[in-house]
């Protein structure tokens, strides 16, 4: 017993650092809030809205992926459930808050990612990909061929018929950045309580090894689909702010493959088994387009010819960065900050 | 006899390649046992189809007064066999202390809920999990390497951490699977050591294997000698050693 | 009931299209471990080159000889800026930089090409021909025939060639092929070509049927379900997948589709695919392969 005292007090040096991540914390918080007072609207809506929502959907993914091992490429899919569910919940259930709505919409999508994640109690790998594939097309075929799903709109697209929480209005842009922020901020915080718990100790265990975790008594299948479970409750309450935090107005269509894909990306870039490391991924996906689109009006791009080129170049960039951080940095976007960090750090204390 | 553990005739094959052969033993509570026996005998075999990871086509086994045919491996993870590997099965990205921790995870009593929202039993959970812990690493020698991400460390501190993680949750029968492998001589007697201890302390029956048969028979209280998954021989380590048909098949060719 | 048959077959000709495209992917499986997303993306660089080669005036047999040539450069290229860096990397690792490598040769072709839909003409005329009494399109005949030679051709060279039996080394055991003196930076760049030619063939069947454009890609996914059915490193496999595929799918469509709503062809594969998978978690020739503790 000396021994687990001794190395209880041999720890105070986490103290300054748990102190320090309080002040982190706080300062983020501060920040965030600060934000629509800097940043005009187009910022908001255009770059800091998505940006956001794409890196809370790649946390969900990341919890499944970067922490469990489990490959998915349907994570669109479990978006749209979240989309569609909140989507109806507030058209059918007036009653309901829109917190509570988004918890329910994020619990149906965590029904439909168990079932999905089903066939990964008996196969792995890319194989398991094909399950989830096959949610992404199974759910898109459904919202567009059933319209009950979108209250039987011609156009097959949902929008949010309110966007209150008590009386506060939030369709303006900073209403919804709010909204989206302080939705993601908590989910961030649950997503850090769940990694640090024997939960995530257990999921860990069984991606890295999962034989050995089996055998040293981890309830290897029900944390499996508790994985599935979780991940896809983050991906459906991304799906739903995704869906009327930042489209306004979106169908099935919207959390297509290339979405999957995208989030998948954001996972790589930003570092396989990191929660804030899918920010930076998400900033990457949101801000390439954007920035390809303005250098083409700085730089003569016209010999690409039209809007598509534009896209084609996108996809070579995209491609070739991802095979590029495969080979050079396979931990992600965050272990190379982490790693400038740590080299900056002691010319700062010699400086200071 | 009885023992913790038996085997009868438990045969297992691949594809067609036998690997155990209508083989039975009995390993009785607190000894240590060794199985022996050139590459191929059968043995790693052997102690998968004991903790579950292979399913025996014939045979069935008792463990502490239980009878089972097949079993899965979590199940006898909870009955409480412990395991380590012979090729290194660490979770490789997580640390020391987590991969102990890990070790522990048949004695979690809390929900995910409670786990995750620090609620409830999680308490108490992550104080018993962490002392358990830190106490498992002291004992082992790893107090310094806490913090380390298992794959940066050297492979006999990595063995070390196998023994840890499968120790940690005080197993009835411990299963090693070549503790000593690719260790030289100074290192191999202090796992001897280690795993005498533990069969002290934590008052765990071993079954080990393990090529030196130098090592084997100073620690081992008890010997089974397998040869293309057939019993060649078992006993006391000075009954083996007299044995005419181990002398001939193991003994006497190999070292 | 000749409704039924003709589904059927019309579904099992769809199903040799689904192979021939699917046999690209068992290759590459089978001797670099790489389930290669890629696949698609060639089949529609491949298509768009002799396409645009043809439309400048070149003589189809020409173009081909050329777009060959190109694919093999391609898999050179691949091997040394792709696979050579991943080399022991983990097959998620892997498959995610085919992943990437598809966004590359997607964008290349159409940057390089055009976003135009072509029409690709080979000569072979779509007509209903009556058989046992049912009709048959030609085209789907002879499209079979094509994938038929192709097959026999790729089982010919596995078996009876020096460099066939290389590869079926690597595939048995990488380890042990590279003992006994086989390079593998040899045998991928081989096998990586003979994939890209695959997709050639793949990509203009395919596009003489629907047009050369950006979703002859997309056809990577319906070779997905074929693979897990039939297994990821048997030929007979992809084949036999790819025939079951077909025919259930076009079954599927006709009685199931009416009753929800439309056609289920963009899932039901991989429906039935998972279905399969928990059935028979190796595929239909594929080996079980036993777990190393």
């Amino acid at each position: 017993m000396t021994t687990l005292q001794e190395s209880a007090l041999s720890k105070p040096l986490r103290q300054p650092a748990f102190g320090v991540g309080i002040l982190a914390v706080g300062a983020g918080l501060i920040a965030a809030f600060a934000v629509p007072v800097l940043a005009d609207d187009y910022w908001l809506s255009s770059i800091i809205i998505p940006t956001v929502i794409m890196g809370l959907a790649g946390i969900g993914l990341n919890l499944l992926m970067g922490y469990t091992g489990l490959v998915s490429i349907g994570s669109a899919a479990f978006m749209s459930i979240g989309a569609f569910s909140t989507y109806n919940l507030l058209l059918r259930a007036p009653f309901l808050p829109l917190p509570i709505v988004l918890i329910l919409a994020g619990l149906i999508a965590a029904i439909a990612g168990v079932i999905f994640g089903l066939p990964s109690l008996r196969i792995k790998g890319f194989y398991l990909g094909a399950s989830t594939l096959g949610a992404q097309f199974f759910f898109e075929w459904l919202f567009t061929n059933f319209s009950w799903f979108s209250n039987d709109s011609q156009s097959l697209t949902i929008s949010a018929p309110r966007l209150q929480i008590l009386d506060y209005d939030l369709q303006s842009a900073t209403g919804r950045y709010y909204l989206v922020i302080a939705t993601t901020a908590l989910l961030i915080a649950l997503a850090f309580a769940i990694v640090k718990s024997r939960v995530g100790r257990e999921w860990m265990a069984i991606r890295d090894m999962d034989v050995a975790a089996s055998v040293i008594g981890i309830r290897v299948a029900r944390r499996k689909l508790l994985s599935f479970g979780i991940s896809s409750f983050f991906l459906g309450i991304a799906g739903a702010l995704w869906a009327f935090g930042y489209l306004g107005t979106s169908d099935a269509h919207a959390f297509n493959l290339d979405k999957s894909f995208q989030i998948l990306f954001i996972v790589i870039i930003g570092g396989v088994a990191t929660i804030f490391g899918n920010f930076l991924g998400a900033a990457f996906i949101v801000l390439t387009p954007i920035l390809l689109d303005r250098l083409s009006l700085i730089i003569d791009l016209s010999f690409l010819g039209d809007q598509g080129a534009l896209a084609n170049l996108q996809h070579i960039i995209f491609g070739t960065i991802i095979i590029v951080l495969l080979i050079k940095e396979p931990d992600g976007l965050s272990s190379l900050i982490k790693r400038g960090v740590e080299a900056l750090r002691p010319r700062a204390r010699s400086s200071g | 006899m009885t023992g913790l553990l038996e085997l009868h005739d438990v045969s297992l094959s691949f594809k067609g390649v036998r690997a155990l052969n209508a083989l039975s033993f009995s390993v009785a509570k607190g000894e240590i046992c060794a199985l022996i026996g050139p590459n191929g005998a059968g043995k790693s075999s052997l102690l998968n189809v004991i903790n579950g990871v292979y399913r025996a086509d014939a045979g069935d086994i008792v463990f502490d007064g239980l009878r089972f045919e097949a079993i899965h491996a979590q199940k006898a993870a909870h009955l409480g066999i412990g395991r380590t590997f012979q090729h290194n099965a660490l979770f490789r990205r997580l640390t020391v202390r987590e991969n102990v921790l890990a070790g522990l995870s048949r004695h979690g009593t809390a929900s995910f809920f409670e786990n995750i929202f620090r609620l409830g039993r999680d308490g108490a959970e992550r104080r018993g999990f962490l002392a358990r812990a830190e106490q498992t690493i002291s004992f082992l020698g790893l107090p310094r390497h806490t913090e380390r991400v298992v794959s940066t460390l050297p492979y006999g501190l990595q063995k070390r951490v196998d023994l840890a993680r499968a120790l940690v949750s005080g197993p009835k029968l411990l299963l090693l699977d070549e503790p000593m492998a690719g260790m030289n001589q100074e290192e191999k007697e202090e796992m001897s050591r280690v795993i005498r201890e533990a069969n002290r302390v934590f008052g765990s029956t071993v079954v080990l294997i393990e090529h030196d048969v130098g090592i084997v028979l100073n620690l081992a209280s008890h010997v089974v000698v397998l040869d293309y998954g057939r019993k060649l021989a078992d006993g006391t380590p000075d009954e083996v050693r007299k044995n005419p048909d181990v002398i001939a098949a193991y003994l006497g060719t190999v070292h | 009931m000749s409704y039924f048959l003709e589904t059927l077959v019309s579904g099992l000709f769809a199903g040799v299209m689904y192979s021939l495209v699917a046999i690209g992917f068992v290759l590459i499986y089978k001797a670099s471990g790489v389930f290669n997303f890629a696949q698609g993306a060639m089949l529609l660089f491949s298509a768009l080159t002799v396409v645009t080669l043809t439309e400048k005036g070149m003589p189809f047999a020409l173009a081909f000889i050329v777009t060959s040539f190109v694919m093999v450069v391609m898999a050179i290229l691949i091997e040394w800026l792709v696979l050579r860096p991943l080399r022991n990397r983990d097959p998620l690792t892997l498959f995610m930089a085919t992943l990437g490598l598809s966004y590359v040769i997607e964008g290349f072709a159409q940057l390089l090409m055009g976003m135009d839909v072509h029409m690709l003409d080979l000569g072979i005329p779509d007509v209903a021909v009556q058989v046992g009494g049912i009709y048959v399109s030609q085209f789907d005949i002879i499209a079979s025939l094509i994938a038929l030679t192709l097959v026999a051709t790729l089982a010919i060279a596995f078996n009876k060639t020096r460099m066939g039996i290389s590869l079926r080394a690597v595939a048995a055991d990488t380890l042990a092929a590279q003992s006994i003196g086989i390079r593998l930076p040899v045998i991928w760049r081989i096998v990586w070509s003979v994939a890209g030619i695959v997709a050639l063939v793949a990509g203009l069947v395919w596009g003489s049927r629907q047009g050369v454009q950006y979703s002859l890609s997309l056809v990577t996914l319906k070779a997905l379900p074929v693979l897990i059915i039939g297994g990821f490193s048997s030929i007979p496999g992809a084949i036999a997948g790819g025939l079951l595929v077909g025919a259930t799918e076009a079954l599927a469509d006709i009685y199931i589709g009416p009753l929800v709503n439309g056609s289920v062809s963009t899932w039901f594969a991989y429906i039935l695919a998972v279905g399969f998978l928990l059935a028979r978690p190796a595929g239909l020739f594929g080996d079980r392969e036993i777990e190393r503790v």
